[in-house]
Formats: C-alpha cells, structure tokens, sequence
C-alpha cells in the first residue's frame, strides 16, 4: 500500500521504539514519545510492537491511499474519519485504494500514531526506522512530513486481516492533575529535604517550552543542596533533571548523557501520559520502589502481548 | 534503593530499567579506566537482558530490560564482574590519527589561541598534534568525543560570542579542553583547525569512529593532503588510521613525554604518513 500525503500536519514523523544500541556513540534513542499507543497501534493494525508508525503532534495529517490495507490511531484523539466519516480511536479500520484519512481537531491528549499494516518502509539507519530531527537522521528523508511526499508499506507474505474486532480499551482520560510515578535517583541524594518536598507536594504545570526532547515544568522549586550541576552520565526516558531550581522530563531526543542531576525518573508505565502533555497540563509525582515499578511494566508488556495473541489467532478473520 | 559495594561503587538507579555505576566523583583516567573496564568486561559476559552500555567519565549506564533482569539481579551480576576486573595499565592503547589542516579558512581562531598563549602558530601546533588525547566519553551529539589531557599552555577562554554553525570536523579548543565537531552544530569553541575524515557517517558500516576508552591524535597535514584525504572520504576510500602502540601508562600523556608514542615502530609510520605529505 502507499500512502500520499495531502497534508502533514504541524509536526508528523515516522517513528518506531528507538534506536538502541548507539547511545555510546552519542546517538539519541528517539523513537515514539508514548510507546504504548504506538505498541497498542501496531497490534490493533496486524504488525510486531516495533513496526514503523506516524507520530503526529497536536493535528493529524491528511493521506490518500493507493492499494489496501488496515490501519489503526491511538493516543491523542483527533477525531479520525474515513472519507470524512469519523471512526474510533484503538480501533482497526481497512482502508482501500482512493480514500482518504482525514483528521477532525485535538480532542484530547497531544500525540496520535496511526499504524500501517505491514508497518512503514523507509530504510533503517543504524538498526531503527525512528526520525531524529536534529542532525536529519532516520525517519523519511530524516525530516517531518510535507505534502506531496509518498511513502509506503512493507510487503507481508502473509494476507492482511479483517477489522473485525480488533479493538483495544482507550487507556488516556483526561484529567485535572494527573499522577506520574518515579523511582528516586540516580542524584536524589544531591537535594535538600525541603526541595524534596516541594518535588512530592507541589503540583507542576507543563511550560509553553516542550517538545520530543523534553517537557519543562514550572512549580515549586527544587532546592539542592550545593547545585545541580554534575560530571555529565548516562540518562534514561523520563529522567526529571533539575537545572535552575525547576524540573525538566527527558523524553525520546534526549541527549543521550547530560550534566544536571536527575532527582528520580518516571516509571516506563507512567511514560505513555507523558507522551500526551501539553502546555498547561498539572501532574503531582509520587515515588514507588523499584520492584513494583518493575512489576507494573512486566504486567504491561504481558498484557500487550496478551491482546496480540488473542487478536490474531481468532477463527474467521480472512478478509 | 542505591546499593553500595564494597569498593565505594555506587548503584544508581535511572528509572526502571537503567542503573548507573558510579565509580568516584571525579574526571581522573584512572576512574575513567575502570568504567571502561566494566564496559568490557560486561559486554564479554553477555548478561541476557543487557540492551546497552553507555559510558561516562566515572559512571557506567547500563540499560536493561526488567522482564529479563531485576534491578537486584543486574546489580549482583555487575558485583561479580567488578572483582575480576585488569588493570588499564595492562590494556593496549589505541589511538584514533586524524589528519588536521591547522590555521587558516579551517582554523579562524588560530590568532585567537596564539595571542593568548603568547605562543606562535607553529608552537601552537606542535603542542596541540603531540599528545595523545584520551577519549572520555562520546555524547552531545552522535560522535562528539570528550577528549582529556591537553596540555594547559593552549587553555583559551570560549568565544565571547558562539558561532551558530561550527562546520563539521572542526577542531577546537574551549578553556582546558579540546575537541573536534562531528556534525555541523553551534558553538564557542576557539577552531584551530579542521579534519576532512567524518567522525560521524551513518551510512557506512560503523557510523562513528570514536570509541570511549580509545584516544585521539592530531596529524597536521598541508593543504594538498588534506584535499586528496577529503576526495578519498568523499569517494569512500578513506580508511582510518589507527596506532595500536603499547600503553605507556596514564604518566606519558603529556605533551613533554610523548616522543616514544611517536618514535614506536606503528605511530611513526601513521604519524609519519600524514606529516610527510
């Protein structure tokens, strides 16, 4: 199938789960910003978890096809419809040669994906599909969409199934402050009891200043106890860094090593309503230990895999 | 939740499926040498679960996948590792050559550097291509080495004012430290010089040449050099050259002592093939 884009959309890139393996050489990971609608998205549209998907930011793109195929969105709602007829949200939906995929207005949340049968065909570049805008690498052309640009699917030998029942529940609900789950450290030792406080009781706001490579938060501030500033080491997705008092989320660009503390970093569960910020959206933190951090991210990937097996393995689903 | 070993090595947690090894609190060799040990050492014993390393100046990032390994387990396998660890004076060095056009169209700050070392351009030079720079850690953007051990003769403050494109392969110097850009990026560093070899190219098979552990050399090549080097990378003919010289131990990194790294049997041909042209 191809897909010709009639319009991009502010910021749509071809994105997969990152590029590992190179973050010694300084390489960003990039990658999908919430991992889970882009896992849920592929699974919904018959691919592997890691197939190459369209992040879109604040609005969706417009695309015509060429050929047959299954698609799904999930993440942000941006009201999708078919040739203008609108369609759910984590729901498969076939396409066919001519139509058109169209996408109404920000609904809630702020990054859609839409998954292709097949997945995305652009070449891989050190192991991954994912665009990193900054130094124009992966991805299409190593830059966001523009109209006019076609891309297309990768060829499976096995035949594409029906949208019948290939579905998911929506998991993001808006909400008046949300809760976002750490684990403390690695530099957590460097802050003072009161900036710990603060860091647990304040609610923070997201700042007009966000984007794939972090999201800065305004509050109240973080007090350390002699700077924040550290000999640079690694950092991982959802690092909380504080640099000047205040604290800024790491996400899919971050560099791949930096020199401000990190005070704790937010569960892999809890990334995928991170990917969904925007500017002026509340969160309180609150910490949990590492083994049930750990557990609720085992559960995720089993029940993912879970809804994978069942969807594909149903009688009757030729299409 | 940080576990500590007996060694003083510190088991950070960065999130739920990355720790940080933090050997000391310091930018020395010796503790850089253990991470890269560690490094070694953990990609040898291929521990299931491991998806990357990433090392720093004193720290080891290792990110994991908790499905395969918990926290406790990973921290317990790295224990074990850490024991059996050689000594870096034990490991050969290799050194990285990068022909360098110095001064110049390529090198706008020589005069910079020159007037505030009260040195000449050729001094300048000589100083600057006659160390071997350890390569700390790479980071930034894909392919920058943080490079250690220049000599403090050339130390020049930052630009008052950063260039918004410093062109890649430039060579630089900013306060004590000196680098070279692998892609074009803003920045205050004090260019000297610049190499057409391309630290960073994701289409060949290994898309960065700078390896943390490994240094660097400066080669000062003439301008003919230099243009036929840059047809060879453009052509992708360019092999890199390395010097794989016995460590002469953390001591002979300065520039007063390294002679011999030069007059060895393998430096003086690389060193000796770039300068004679």
């Amino acid at each position: 199938m191809n897909i010709k884009v009639i319009s991009p959309g502010p910021l749509t890139t071809v994105q997969d789960l990152g590029r590992y393996g190179y973050q010694r050489y300084g390489v960003p990971v990039a990658g999908v910003c919430d991992a889970y609608s882009a896992r849920l998205a592929n699974i919904i549209a018959g691919n592997s978890e890691d197939a190459a998907v369209l992040e879109c930011t604040m609005a969706g793109p417009t695309l015509q096809f060429e050929g047959e195929g299954l698609i799904a969105v999930c993440g942000a709602d941006m009201a999708p419809a078919l040739n203008g007829k609108l369609f759910a949200n984590s729901e498969a939906v076939e396409v066919r040669s001519g139509d058109t995929l169209s996408f109404g207005g920000l609904r809630t949340g702020l990054r859609a994906y839409i998954a292709f049968f097949g997945g995305l065909s652009v070449p891989e570049v050190m192991g991954s599909r994912s665009t990193y805008l900054k130094t124009a690498m992966g991805g299409y052309k190593g830059r966001k969409l523009a109209a006019g640009d076609t891309l297309g699917t990768i060829w499976q030998p096995r035949p594409c199934p029906s949208a019948e029942g290939r579905r998911a529940d929506v998991f993001f609900e808006p909400k008046e402050v949300y809760q976002i789950r750490v684990v403390m450290g690695p530099q957590d030792d460097m802050f003072t009891r009161e900036g710990i406080d603060s860091f647990f009781y304040g609610t923070y706001v997201v700042g007009p200043a966000f984007d794939r490579m972090g999201m800065r938060l305004e509050g109240p501030e973080i007090k350390s106890a002699g700077g924040s500033d550290i000999i640079s080491d690694g950092i991982s997705m959802g690092a909380v860094q504080v640099s000047s008092g205040m604290p800024i989320i790491m996400l899919s660009d971050r560099q791949t090593t930096g020199g401000y503390a990190k005070i704790a970093n937010v569960i892999s569960v809890d990334l995928k309503i991170l990917g969904q910020f925007k500017a002026g959206d509340k969160l309180r933190f609150c910490a949990v230990d590492m083994a049930r951090a750990q557990d609720l991210l085992i559960r995720e990937n089993r029940s993912l895999r879970g809804l994978k097996l069942w969807l594909d393995n149903r009688p009757g689903q030729e299409r | 939740m940080t576990e500590k070993n007996a060694a003083g090595v510190r088991f950070l947690p960065a999130g739920d499926s990355a720790v940080s090894v933090e050997f000391g609190n310091e930018i020395s060799e010796e503790i850089n040498a253990r991470v890269a040990a560690l490094d070694e050492a953990a990609a040898a014993a291929c521990i299931d679960g491991v998806r990357e390393t990433v090392p720093t100046y004193r720290s080891l990032t290792v990110h994991y996948d908790p499905e395969k390994i918990s926290f406790a387990e990973l921290c317990g396998r790295l224990g074990g590792l850490m024991g059996e660890l050689g000594e870096s004076k034990d490991r050969p060095k290799k050194v990285l050559c990068l022909p360098v056009l110095y001064g110049g169209e390529e090198g706008p700050d020589m005069a910079n550097v020159c007037g505030h070392s009260g040195l000449s351009e050729e001094d300048v030079v000589r100083i600057h291509s006659s160390a071997d720079y350890r390569v700390y850690m790479l980071g930034f953007t894909p392919g920058f080495p943080y490079l250690g051990g220049m000599d403090e003769r050339l130390a020049t403050p930052r630009l008052a004012s950063p260039r918004t494109v410093i062109p890649a392969g430039s060579v630089g110097i900013a306060g004590i430290q000196t680098g070279v850009y692998p892609v074009n990026s803003p920045g205050g560093w004090q260019l000297i010089g610049r190499t057409p070899v391309r630290l960073y190219d994701a289409g060949r098979e290994k898309p960065i040449l700078p390896e943390a552990g490994q240094y660097i050399r400066f080669v000062p090549v003439d301008r003919a050099r230099y243009e036929e080097i840059e047809r060879e990378v453009e052509e992708g003919r360019y092999e890199p050259i390395y010097d794989e010289a016995e460590d002469h131990g953390p001591g002979n990194d300065t520039a007063e002592n390294n002679g011999p790294v030069h007059d060895a049997a393998s430096g003086g041909q690389a060193a000796g093939k770039e300068g004679s042209r």
